[in-house]
């Protein structure tokens, strides 16, 4: 019985392995299509920032009622684990309750708060549930929020659900075993699981048994399903919200990302430095057409994103009714590396296949509508940065397919003619000063 | 007035304690001249040596850098950077945002390394030193003031209390709108917008924030920006509320306090 059960714990434990791991090479090779610049610096400030904000929750507290209902779930999702790892120790070994004996008295304390906290996630779930399908908060709404967003939200927050009922019925129907089978530790009481045993004192022996075993079985194999399917899903944010806030941009948010390349033509078109012998090995584009063209970060931050919206919310472009959403630029990048990935991985032509993220994903109105003005950047709870890939994308309108608005190239044609981006001649620049106040 | 340019200063000998950034707003449009005046006027009551550009000075390069033309920004910014270098600059004092961030944030990686200050920090430490004394119950004593954060000093570089400061110093009813500091709403001008038609919605951006800045009850929009002051002067006259509530500078408000 026991052997059997180890086994089968044993072969469940490796598919999913095998799953995840597939993915998340998947993922990673996707990611690998950006390009390679190196973030190697300032590793204090770094890390000062993961422990703050991904591993502290500080941006999310900007919105306390979320950013509490959030601290029970991310601080169940964390402590429950331990958990799960005296479930895999009991698969493995074919203990039962393992913990319990290293533990002595202090077990039924951990059970009763993971109980506490299990009670905590079901109800900030069910919060969840009513905030998105009820009450029906806009954000939740917008026009990016299409039937796989919203499933997506919906599964994940309804198996947290199941999955923590799992834990409350399966120590009710152990607390009932301990009273006739040795092979059960004594737990003592724990407070919020033996609410559910009246409903259970009627069964035998025997149907407690499966009971429990299947409760066992239900967690840990949802515990592990979720874990592959998390790699499908907007909620892979719980494990790369630690990486992205680590190689988030530190300096000021206002400034842009200089263009090297750039900087060498303009120093020889001006005379100041010798042209580079031999034209540097530098990819053929300027700004960003397509996601190979964007930095490897920019790629794992769509792919950390939750879809939370609180970007868009902010977003003065979204707000007045243009098409512009900074979510939908990150969920845009995060599909465009899925459908990359998945044709490359079937054999197809990958990033050749005749389609490109600005224009079949993103459209010039969405990038050209975005002032610049850092609300999406602040507002995200995981330092993602939609501005850095909307410049990116202008930047290739702009010198690759002299594709600005109309009005810009005038603009540019005034800088260039008058160093003013208006047609006032630069011989009236200091008039100012001689004109009456 | 009598500005010095800091050609003439050179030719002197001397060397300005600041150059004062004027920027194409400030030298170029018509209700911004009038922030760039007060500011001289302020720089001159306290009696800082300071110089300008004047002719010499051109865009900074910021728009056309934001609206992805990163060619004529390098160009623009390569060959400003040359002039103030050439001048020796160290310390830069600007009114406008845009211009304070690209010089202080964006030209370093090109070359040009100084210690650029906006004039809400440079007011804000006139006051502080006792060089700006602001009266008691003075002309703004019950007057309604809201405060509009400029994205390019507040999110983009985290300046957000040296303008209120510098308005607390007024004496007068300084009240806060529902969006303000890191969640202030833009005026949609940032990001070259200033220069093109809004894309299609439902509404323009620099009427909503007019909007919520009149709902604060406030007599006078203050605001520490050239776009800002352009679209909220727009906003308050397209709800028809120019009679009633000014878009002001705040060099212009303190000016205005010492009778400048």
């Amino acid at each position: 019985m026991y052997i059997a059960q180890q086994v089968a714990f044993l072969i469940t434990l490796t598919v999913a392995g095998i799953l995840v791991r597939r993915r998340v090479l998947f993922i990673r090779n996707n990611i690998r299509l950006g390009k390679a610049n190196v973030i190697n610096d300032r590793h204090g400030e770094r890390l000062k920032n993961m422990l703050l904000v991904a591993f502290g929750q500080k941006k999310m507290f900007k919105r306390p009622v979320a950013a509490v209902l959030h601290f029970f779930i991310y601080a169940g999702f964390l402590i429950i684990n331990l958990e799960v790892l005296e479930f895999i120790i009991d698969g493995f070994f074919g203990t039962h309750r393992i913990f319990a004996s290293f533990l002595g008295p202090l077990y039924p304390w951990m059970m009763n708060f993971f109980e506490a906290l299990a009670v905590a996630v079901m109800l900030a779930c069910l919060v969840f549930l009513l905030r998105r399908f009820v009450i029906r908060i806009p954000r939740f709404w917008s026009s990016e929020m299409t039937t796989w967003p919203r499933l997506d939200a919906a599964l994940i927050l309804t198996t947290e659900i199941v999955l923590m009922w799992a834990i409350l019925f399966m120590n009710a129907s152990d607390q009932l075993l301990q009273q006739v089978n040795e092979h059960y530790v004594s737990t003592g009481t724990l407070y919020f699981s033996s609410m559910l045993m009246p409903l259970l004192e009627s069964l035998t022996p025997g149907s407690l048994l499966i009971l429990e075993r299947f409760c066992w079985w239900f967690h840990i194999i949802g515990i592990l399903g979720f874990s592959v399917y998390i790699t499908y899903s907007k909620h892979l944010h719980i494990f790369l919200a630690f990486p992205n806030t680590y190689y988030a941009r530190l300096e000021p948010k206002g400034q842009i990302n200089n263009m090297p390349v750039v900087t060498r033509e303009v120093r020889s078109m001006l005379g100041l430095e010798a042209a580079a012998p031999q034209a540097p090995s530098e990819p053929g584009r300027f700004g960003a057409k397509d996601i190979n063209d964007l930095q490897w970060n920019s790629l794992m931050a769509a792919y950390s994103c939750t879809e939370c919206g609180r970007c868009t919310s902010e977003c003065p472009a979204n707000l007045s009714g243009k098409k512009l959403s900074p979510r939908k630029i990150m969920m845009d990048v995060r599909d465009r590396m899925e459908d990359v990935g998945k044709s490359m991985a079937s054999g197809g032509p990958g990033i050749a296949d005749g389609k490109f993220l600005l224009g079949d994903y993103i459209t010039k109105e969405e990038i050209n509508a975005c002032t610049s003005c850092n609300a999406c950047v602040e507002a995200c709870p995981v330092m993602i940065s939609p501005l850095d890939i909307i410049i990116e994308m202008r930047r290739y309108v702009a010198m690759e397919e002299s594709g600005s608005p109309a009005q810009w190239n005038s603009m540019f044609q005034n800088i260039e003619t008058n160093f003013a981006p208006w047609k006032f001649p630069s011989s009236d620049r200091f008039k100012w000063a001689s004109e009456n106040s | 007035m009598t500005i010095p340019t800091i050609a003439d200063m050179t030719s002197r000998g001397e060397s300005p304690e600041i150059l004062f950034w004027v920027g194409c707003a400030g030298s170029y449009d018509e209700r911004y001249k009038r922030v760039t005046k007060a500011f001289v006027k302020i720089l001159q009551a306290v009696g800082t040596k300071f110089a300008v550009l004047g002719g010499e000075e051109t865009c900074t390069g910021d728009p056309a850098r934001r609206a992805g033309n990163e060619f004529l920004f390098q160009m623009q910014a390569t060959q400003v950077i040359q002039v103030l270098n050439g001048y020796q600059v160290k310390k830069i004092v600007t009114a406008c945002p845009h211009c304070f961030n690209t010089i202080r944030n964006e030209y370093p990686d090109l070359g040009g390394k100084y210690e650029v200050i906006h004039h809400s920090v440079f007011l804000q430490q006139l006051i502080d030193d006792g060089k700006i004394k602001l009266k008691e119950g003075g002309a703004f004593k019950g007057r309604r003031i809201t405060y509009h954060d400029s994205c390019y000093l507040g999110r983009a570089n985290n300046i957000y209390e040296a303008p209120r400061a510098v308005l607390e110093s007024l004496d007068a009813d300084l009240v806060e709108m529902k969006r303000c500091r890191t969640t202030g709403l833009c005026c949609g001008a940032g990001g070259a917008q200033l220069f093109k038609e809004p894309e299609a919605g439902k509404s323009d951006i620099h009427t909503d924030r007019a909007g919520e800045a009149i709902a604060t009850g406030a007599q006078t929009i203050a605001v520490a920006c050239p776009f800002c002051m352009t679209m909220l002067n727009d906003g308050v006259k397209a709800r028809n509320k120019e009679a009633t509530v000014q878009v002001k500078d705040l060099a212009e408000l303190i000016a205005e306090s010492q009778g400048l």
